[in-house]
């Protein structure tokens, strides 16, 4: 082992710069002890107190390089290291100034002042500080998240109103505002449509076949699934009910939700008298008898989305036909309905429901749960959308994979008759799910042996980026039945079931 | 009334998944993406419960804010601590950080009280302290709760001189203790004959000069004007003071001239401060305390007023729950050592010296220390991009201190503790490392994250009372 002090006279260098100096020397192998420091006197006891021998006449304008090592060879190698290391100049680069990404929307909002809205798509649970900063941060929200308390969604309503501002959720997937696409949406021709949906689907599902008809939307305001429930009292939908009565591009309106809480469907009404432009009423679930014998009173009530479709599309000039679906073979048997889009299933569960009992998911008594679907007699629709299915999973519309391989089970069981699915395009859905949907459907069809049919809604426009008329196609030639609107697909269905 | 989204063009905001942000961006919408990252579960229901109150607290934050930006602290004198703190009776001693026992206290605490008890003539040897201190005859109170921090093991005694700080814009006043200089001193657990009669001298030679120089100035020492300019000369007024010393020492000069001191104390006096580059640091904190108490008390505030360690534990008070500590685990720094020491031989994070970092100094302003990047491995992007991580967690930025690298940017200014536990983002510490043993000094230093749960805690608290 062996020591060496060297000391440089009247040498200065910042003391953070030798203290890393030694630390990286220390490093080399053979090294017991590298310590660059000014000669001050605490720093000169530090050195004595590890052994080394400094003489007395140094000052604190001095450089001490002590060294210890196991030879003399090691303590010249680190001794000639550390000279020539202090005589270059040793800053590191300073080239990296990167910054920081926004960590809140407050911060967003801050930086660029041409943010007017929060887009919130967080795990459920997390979405109530979000769209509360959103609102004092001054911005719109879209909220796709759920898992918000009633009473706080309420309450950031109410907050929002005071504010002039739309939040537009929670559970919110799909809106059109302006022109610009939110969530899950059609590439619709622009037009004097405007709907106001706690259904995202519903709304997609009437926007495709008015744009068929060739009427256009002007703007399709989410409100979230809960807006029309007692607690929230239909308050976001009172204010899109406001700004398309006031918007210039809407000529006809239509609201489309599941039955509201009483109070708040005897508010709409009021609300919807002093509009003054047609509305069209659309409760998806409402059990016949619907108030039709109200209709010609305050806004029309549509008896399910085909039914909103036709309504608006007459009251904006357009004609909507649905073509012609010709009769099925007949394949007794029960009724599976598997869907990626909730109103959808309701809606043709509405139908099939017409005429047998059916179960569901969806249900508030006795749902049905995935299990159970492999088990279960008679007719059954699933909703793959469902809370409790897309914990820790894509959402169906854009991972459909659950969906397609419960849809292979249930088409092989020998006492299903026919099974009905959806396919919906349009943007920030999945990129080709006729592709991943029609191959299942061939297998399914020929392992039955033509004693089951198949029937896909699919759900889109001539615009949409999945390309319709080649998701139509591959499904057509895997031999599934193609139909444009559920309520047409679920009445097909009951046909080819036997049902008069 | 903010715009109608029918009309005006679309800006978004999109935190969380980005695929709907990508359709978006192809639509031709501006688009910010938040780097979201999900808060553990009990701050997220913390989080939530607070959401719906979110005006009222913004309010409040504007206001604490605003006491900060306000704040004026002026060094007016430096007094023995029994004359300002009433509460300083013999046998009780201030310490830093959150309340902590004889029994839970680290190394470098229990040597500084053993010091401070020898230095007042409680003691007459270490074994006689211990044994007292085990007997329950010494009273142990936290700095904070009588205005004041000292760095370190920060401990006051009633005999030990206070530098004493108004703040001109609150009226509110903060006192620290004077700085000992570097080594073997009381602040790192050391108490031995050298300390004893250092502290003896301050006491009895350094404070009277200070103060009667003091005196002779003809306005209170504007320590904010001070600090303000030593952070445009590298210093950022935590674990790099030399500037703001060196500021101090010619703002006095005359004064201590004017002094009718021998030349003997002046001198001692002067080579005393001239040779401890940290002397103004315990001034920095002292005004920083003066700061942020400024701001304290502001109901439903959510705005950090304290953040302090004792070796032990890590403590924070929020501007909106009072006198309450919110207190975790205190954290091992990460950092350089000097030669032979390392990790194994560090004292956990320890001392009131992070009341800068709590008014946007220190660790928040290390953009403007180049020199103390290199704590961090950095490079001065890094330094700048640390800093700039800041901002996500402030309310809003100071007036007075600026930062020449981020182009005259004003500091970080307002911890907003619902923003730390949304974002993850930790306030950014950098830290002396104390030896664990008590008496051996400073053997380092480096960064610290203090701890989450604290910061979750708080807000918890919050929500308790800013219901009622």
């Amino acid at each position: 082992m062996m020591d060496r002090v060297v000391v440089e006279r009247n040498t200065y260098h910042d003391s953070v710069l030798l203290m890393l100096l030694s630390e990286e020397l220390r490093q080399a192998p053979g090294v017991l002890e590298v310590a660059v420091l000014s000669a001050t006197p605490v720093n000169v006891n530090l050195l004595r107190d590890r052994g080394f021998d400094i003489l007395a006449d140094v000052g604190p304008n001095d450089l001490l390089i002590a060294v210890r090592a196991d030879d003399a060879r090691v303590v010249d190698d680190l001794v000639q290291q550390v000279e020539g290391r202090l005589t270059q100049h040793t800053s590191p680069d300073a080239t990296n100034t990167l910054t920081p990404p926004p960590a809140s929307v407050m911060s967003a909002a801050k930086r660029n002042d041409e943010i007017n809205v929060a887009a919130v798509a967080v795990p459920n649970g997390y979405a109530t500080y979000e769209v509360a900063s959103a609102l004092e941060a001054g911005l719109h929200v879209f909220c796709f998240s759920s898992g918000v308390e009633l009473k706080d969604e309420a309450a950031l309503k109410r907050r929002a109103a005071e504010l002039g501002l739309l939040v537009m959720g929670p559970d919110c997937g799909t809106a059109l505002i302006n022109g610009v696409p939110y969530g899950f949406v059609n590439a619709v021709r622009a037009g004097p449509v405007g709907l106001v949906a706690a259904s995202g689907t519903g709304a997609q599902q009437i926007m495709c076949l008015l744009d068929a008809a060739g009427v256009g939307i002007s703007h399709v305001i989410g409100v979230g699934s809960n807006d029309l429930h007692a607690d929230v009292g239909g308050l976001m939908a009172f204010e899109a009910l406001n700004l398309l009565s006031s918007d210039p591009r809407t000529q006809v309106i239509a609201i489309i939700s599941k039955p509201p809480a009483p109070a708040v469907t005897a508010e709409l009404r009021k609300r919807v008298a002093t509009v003054g432009k047609p509305c069209v009423l659309m409760f998806l679930g409402e059990k016949p008898p619907f108030q039709e014998k109200e209709q010609g009173q305050v806004g029309t009530i549509a008896r399910s989305l085909e039914h909103a479709a036709i309504q608006l599309s007459t009251l904006a000039g357009g004609t909507l036909v649905l073509a012609d679906m010709r009769p099925p073979s007949l394949t007794l048997g029960s009724i599976r309905g598997l869907f990626c889009g909730g109103s959808l299933c309701h809606e043709a569960m509405m139908v099939v429901s017409g005429a047998a009992a059916t179960r569901s998911n969806l249900a508030f008594d006795s749902p049905l749960d995935l299990l159970h679907l492999r088990e279960v007699k008679g007719h059954a629709f699933f909703d793959f959308g469902e809370e409790s299915l897309t914990h820790g999973r894509a959402h169906p519309m854009i991972d459909p994979g659950l969906r397609n391989s419960v849809f292979l089970e249930q088409a092989a069981l020998p006492d299903v008759g026919v099974v009905l699915l959806d396919v919906i395009l349009g943007y920030g859905a999945h990129a080709d799910p006729a592709g991943e949907l029609a191959p299942l459907v061939g297998r399914a069809i020929d392992s039955r042996a033509g004693s089951c049919t198949v029937i896909v809604t699919v759900v889109g426009t001539a615009a949409d980026p999945q390309g319709i008329a080649g998701q139509v196609s591959r499904l057509r030639e895997a031999g599934a039945l193609v139909t444009s609107s559920v309520s047409q697909a679920a009445r097909v269905a009951l046909v080819a079931a036997g049902y008069p | 009334m903010n715009g109608n989204l029918l009309i005006d063009p679309a800006g978004v905001a999109s935190v969380g998944v980005s695929l709907f942000a990508e359709e978006l961006s192809r639509h031709g919408v501006v688009v910010e993406r938040v780097d979201w990252r999900p808060a553990p579960t009990d701050g997220r229901l913390a989080l939530n419960r607070l959401a719906l109150l979110a005006q009222r607290i913004n309010r409040a934050n504007d206001l604490a804010v605003q006491l900060m930006q306000e704040s004026q602290p002026k060094l007016i004198g430096v007094r023995p601590a029994r004359e300002v703190i009433g509460a300083l009776e013999p046998g009780a001693f201030l310490h830093a950080g959150p309340p902590v026992g004889w029994a839970a206290m680290s190394g470098p605490l229990r040597g500084a009280i053993i010091g401070a008890s020898m230095y007042e003539g409680l003691s007459q040897d270490p074994d006689d302290a211990v044994r007292q201190a085990e007997t329950g005859r010494f009273k142990f109170i936290p700095c904070h709760d009588y205005q004041s921090v000292g760095p370190m093991a920060g401990v006051v005694s009633p005999s030990m001189p206070l530098w004493i700080v108004r703040n001109e814009g609150g009226g509110n006043v903060a006192y620290s203790t004077l700085n000992e200089g570097l080594g073997r001193v009381l602040r790192y657990g050391a108490f031995d004959q050298q300390v004893l009669e250092r502290l003896r001298w301050m006491e009895r030679v350094l404070a009277p000069i200070l103060d009667d120089a003091l005196q002779k100035l003809d306005s209170p020492l504007d320590l904010r004007a001070l600090m303000a300019q030593a952070l445009q000369m590298g210093d950022e007024l935590h674990n790099r003071n030399r500037a703001a010393t060196s500021l101090f020492l010619r703002e006095l000069f005359p004064a201590l001239l004017e002094t009718r001191e021998s030349t003997q104390n002046l001198l001692d006096a002067v080579r005393f401060i001239s040779h401890n580059d940290h002397f103004f640091l315990n001034l920095s904190m002292a005004a920083a305390k003066a700061t942020a108490d400024a701001a304290a008390g502001v109901p439903c505030s959510s705005i950090v007023v304290a953040m302090a360690r004792n070796g032990t534990e890590f403590g924070i008070r929020l501007s909106g729950t009072g006198s309450r500590w919110f207190t975790g685990p205190a954290g091992e720094v990460s950092g350089l050592y000097f030669p032979g020491f390392g990790p194994e031989n560090a004292s956990r994070d320890i001392g009131d010296s992070t009341i800068t970092e709590t008014i946007g100094l220190g660790g928040f302003a290390m953009a403007a220390a180049p020199a103390i990047i290199q704590f961090v491995g950095g490079t001065q992007g890094s330094a700048e991009f640390l800093t700039r991580s800041m901002y996500e967690i402030t309310w809003s930025e100071s007036q007075m201190y600026r930062i020449p690298q981020l182009g005259f940017r004003g500091t970080p200014l307002g911890i907003d503790c619902r923003e730390v536990v949304h974002t993850g983002i930790l306030p950014a510490i950098n830290t002396g490392i104390a030896h664990k043993e008590p008496g051996v000094g400073q053997i380092g230093a480096g960064m610290v994250a203090p701890p989450a749960e604290a910061f979750i805690a708080a807000l918890k608290g919050l929500a308790e009372v800013a219901r009622s």
